[in-house]
């Protein structure tokens, strides 16, 4: 790792100083011991203690600490619960650690206008959780919910098995309570349907806390659907069940989540839960339908022909909740089951068109080969999110970097297919390097004056989403193709 | 005003921008020309005729996702997806009619370009929410892409839900990829006349609330001579006559109305068409529940949208009050009708707090610093 910022490093007394002066008590943390649970997020292949992590209460906090940041050239990496996949909340050595823990109220909940305002530190699950009572829910339900937060859930527009109808966290937000590094605590987006002037919620989302730190978000309530039913259903070969899902979409049916599990992977669910999968398919089908019971059973049975048309050779049908939740137990147990196959795993996340999908597993199976690692796919059938889980030991050496290369070539093949490299968990440290994969340099560009626009100094979150930072000013100019520097600071593992 | 300018492919278009850039000109990005009469007048800006980019790229319906170069027009791209079962979810909608203008000239890359969504936009999100990517050419004279062509993404900055709505002060959008979806087996319309507009919001909200599965709601000051409050029901048959006994049990006095009245109701709806022509028009959005004081502090002709939380108001009121009783509502005020004194001199987007407004003005400095954009029509 290249050594950071020597004369920021010189400074951390000062620096823990000038946070305790805005955050009094346990809010600021420098004790090594104490550090070290903030040195990693989901993705705990790479690790760095933060210098100082800071716990601000309010937003007049939360402003001035980004506003001493900003004056002193301090770099800052908000963090929620520290859940993401990509790496979006690693820390810096040299930079302070914003922890929005805190801030986990829920202030305001309309049901008129079918909506809650809550401080970004409440839990995706808690949202939904407060107003079931009364029929509501929250759509977005990343399987992370019980400890993801709604703030994270702005930063990276997290997903979910049910996005496909219902959006991803960006369709289901209106609004935001948003601190710049400046430390000018601004209002985007509100209450009503659309904002007025340019869509910088838009941006704001997704955006992996590049942009500015949020403090508050307003959230689009859904009524709960009367009924959710669901189908599981194997197929003898991945084509059978790739036709499916395409015809049940072309049927015009929207289910509310649509997976397929591989062969490895309902064989390592299965051991995992005992729920009861068909062993002797080479590819399984999850498909929910919700809303009104009538329209649930008359569905079940379209899809349930559609299956058998694409010979489906097992299919049963959920007759209470308790039995569609068994159905979804496997699936949502498969990264902990990949945990039994191997000592470690990585999760990708790339999407292509569906129509590859059956091109892409082969590919897939023979870069297993290649790198003699074995592979076991989930994957969003409906929206063509893919999740394959590479199993690797990261005792043995170089068998991580060997599992990261194999990662890297089947993201290339995403992309190659006409896909995407991250399709929910976001780009972070993980797919960084990736980005001229899928974007030209002139593409990079122009996503980078956006952050120039908001962060011209660099200081938020720097070294995530963009394989090399441009300065603002040389992207000022016209033509910026000669003004790429080698980001000098940025840790590279 | 000079003659327009009609590229045929980006480099070309790529070159005329960055000519304007150095020169200090300024380009108005122009597609069927359906909504002119928008923002205040330009005579000195040059326009740019994107209709030579036009046609389907790719277009494979169970995928939902369409692929198509931005002047081709909405009509054509609304019959295409029909033709497959599917539609634009956005509803989206041509200004012509609005405007005083001729009807069928509106782009798709228009559409985008002003953010345009229709009374289905209150269930199943706006044009911001169906754009998945674009290729366009920056204020820069550049050429870039963002987003992609799958559902599914977060790769890099979601610039596309930037680009839709800025009116075209960032880039000129040359080809982009909506997100379509199933079009609905039936729709069935209920109403129930005489609600004030209090109620008939009230009504709505517990419409939209409900597992009645409302994909629109509007409410008309004057149908037929009575006020008519109307939600509508897609999806197939079975499902649309549960919802439609949830419907029942729910708003008294609520009933189906006729197909042929029904396919009326919600064009004219979208199009504020109820509404008296020569009069300046408003399109005000604010949360459904302030509505009723926006109503009250301004005077006209008004229909109430998307479940209450969007007021299309003629109104000969001053723009001042207006927009004041917008924000005091939580919202804002578009001018979307006016004759060409009233825009020259009101703006027609809602202005901004100070920092927002400076922070707006960074980001459309980013994509285009020269200024290229900025006629002077917003």
């Amino acid at each position: 790792m290249p050594a950071p910022d020597e004369a920021v490093l010189a400074r951390r007394g000062e620096i823990v100083a000038a946070m305790r002066a805005i955050v009094a008590g346990e809010g600021v943390i420098d004790k090594a011991d104490e550090l070290r649970p903030y040195e990693s997020d989901a993705l705990t292949a790479y690790r760095q203690p933060p210098m100082v992590v800071v716990l601000p209460e309010t937003t007049e906090q939360v402003a001035a600490i980004l506003r001493w940041c900003h004056a002193n050239r301090v770099k800052v990496v908000p963090r929620g619960a520290g859940t993401s996949l990509s790496g979006g909340a690693l820390p810096l050595a040299d930079g302070v650690l914003l922890g929005m823990a805190r801030f986990n109220r829920i202030l305001e909940v309309d049901y008129a206008d079918r909506l809650a305002v809550v401080q970004p530190g409440v839990t995706n699950l808690a949202i939904t959780r407060a107003v079931e009572d009364e029929g509501f829910y929250y759509a977005p339900d990343p399987s992370s919910q019980i400890a993801c937060t709604i703030g994270g859930n702005v930063a990276e527009n997290s997903g979910g098995v049910h996005c496909l109808k219902y959006g991803l966290t960006t369709n289901n937000v209106l609004g935001v309570e948003f601190v710049t590094i400046e430390g000018e605590v601004l209002r985007i987006g509100g209450r009503g349907l659309e904002p007025a002037g340019l869509d910088l919620l838009g941006v704001i989302v997704g955006s992996e806390g590049l942009l500015g730190v949020v403090t508050e978000v307003t959230v689009r309530l859904l009524p709960r659907p009367e009924t959710a039913r669901a189908l599981l259903i194997g197929f003898p070969e991945v084509e059978g069940a790739g036709r499916c899902v395409a015809d049940v979409i072309a049927a015009g049916i929207i289910p509310a989540g649509m997976e397929m599990m591989d062969k490895p992977a309902v064989h390592a669910a299965e051991a995992f839960v005992q729920v009861g999968y068909p062993l002797d398919v080479e590819a399984l089908l999850i498909v929910e339908l919700d809303g009104p019971a009538a329209e649930c059973s008359h569905l079940l049975n379209e899809v349930e022909a559609i299956a058998k048309a694409n010979g489906a050779v097992s299919v049963r049908v959920s007759t209470d909740d308790d039995e569609r939740v068994a159905f979804w137990a496997g699936r949502k147990a498969a990264f902990p089951a990949a945990g039994r196959l191997a000592p470690d795993y990585l999760c990708m996340d790339g999407t292509i068109p569906r129509r590859r999908l059956p091109d892409v597993l082969t590919r897939m199976r023979g870069l297993s080969e290649q790198y003699d690692l074995g592979v076991i796919n989930v994957f969003h059938a409906g929206d063509g999110n893919l999740h394959p889980l590479i199993l690797y030991d990261a005792n043995k050496p170089g068998e991580l970097e060997q599992a990261e290369a194999f990662g890297a070539d089947i993201l290339r093949l995403c992309v190659e297919v006409g896909g995407v490299l991250t399709g929910e968990h976001g780009v972070g440290v993980e797919k960084r390097d990736l980005m001229p994969v899928m974007f030209t340099e002139t593409d990079l560009a122009h996503q980078q004056r956006v952050k120039c626009a908001f962060d011209p100094e660099l200081l938020l979150n720097p070294g995530k989403m963009f394989p090399v930072l441009h300065r603002c000013a040389e992207l000022g100019s016209m033509h910026v193709h000669r003004g790429a520097l080698p980001f000098p600071d940025l840790p590279r593992f | 005003m000079t003659d327009a300018i009609r590229p045929d492919s980006a480099d070309a278009l790529a070159a005329i921008v960055a000519e304007a850039a150095r020169d200090g000109t300024q380009l108005r990005l122009r597609g069927g020309g359906s909504k002119d009469a928008v923002g205040a007048p330009t005579p000195a800006a040059r326009i740019v005729d994107m209709r030579g980019f036009s046609g389907v790229v790719d277009y494979d319906p169970p995928e939902l996702v369409l692929t198509v170069k931005a002047g081709t027009p909405l009509a054509e791209v609304q019959a295409l997806v029909a033709e497959k079962g599917q539609m634009l979810a956005f509803d989206p909608f041509d200004h012509g009619a609005i405007l005083g203008g001729a009807v069928g000239e509106a782009t798709i890359g228009g559409i985008a370009a002003a953010g345009v969504a229709g009374p289905t936009r209150v269930s199943r999100g706006a044009a911001r929410d169906h754009l998945l990517g674009f290729e366009g050419v920056s204020g820069r004279g550049e050429r870039f892409v963002a987003g992609a062509k799958v559902v599914k993404n977060v790769t890099g900055y979601d610039v596309p839900k930037l680009i839709t709505g800025s009116w075209g002060r960032l880039a000129a959008i040359t080809e982009l990829t909506l997100k379509v979806l199933p079009a609905p087996r039936l729709r069935l319309t209920l109403g129930v006349a005489g609600l004030d507009p209090a109620a008939a919001i009230s009504a709505m909200a517990r419409a939209m609330g409900s597992a009645a599965e409302v994909s629109a709601a509007a409410h008309l000051q004057d149908w037929n001579g009575t006020p008519l409050t109307a939600t509508r029901l897609d999806g197939f048959p079975s499902s649309v006559e549960a919802r439609a006994a949830i419907l029942t049990r729910l708003v008294d006095g609520i009933a189906p109305l006729a197909d042929e009245e029904a396919a009326r109701l919600w064009p004219a709806i979208a199009t504020a068409a109820p509404l008296p022509a020569g009069v300046p028009l408003w399109r005000i959005i604010a949360p459904a529940a302030q509505m009723p004081n926006v109503i009250t502090a301004t005077s006209g002709a008004w229909l109430l949208d998307w479940a209450g939380g969007l007021l299309w108001l003629a109104s000969e009121d001053d723009p001042q009050p207006i927009r004041a009783a917008a924000t005091q509502a939580g919202g804002h005020a578009m001018l979307v009708r006016a004759d060409a004194a009233m825009r020259a001199v009101v703006p027609a987007l809602h202005p901004q707090p100070k920092p927002l407004a400076a922070l707006e003005e960074r980001v459309r400095r980013a994509f285009d610093p020269a200024g290229v954009f900025e006629t002077g029509r917003f």
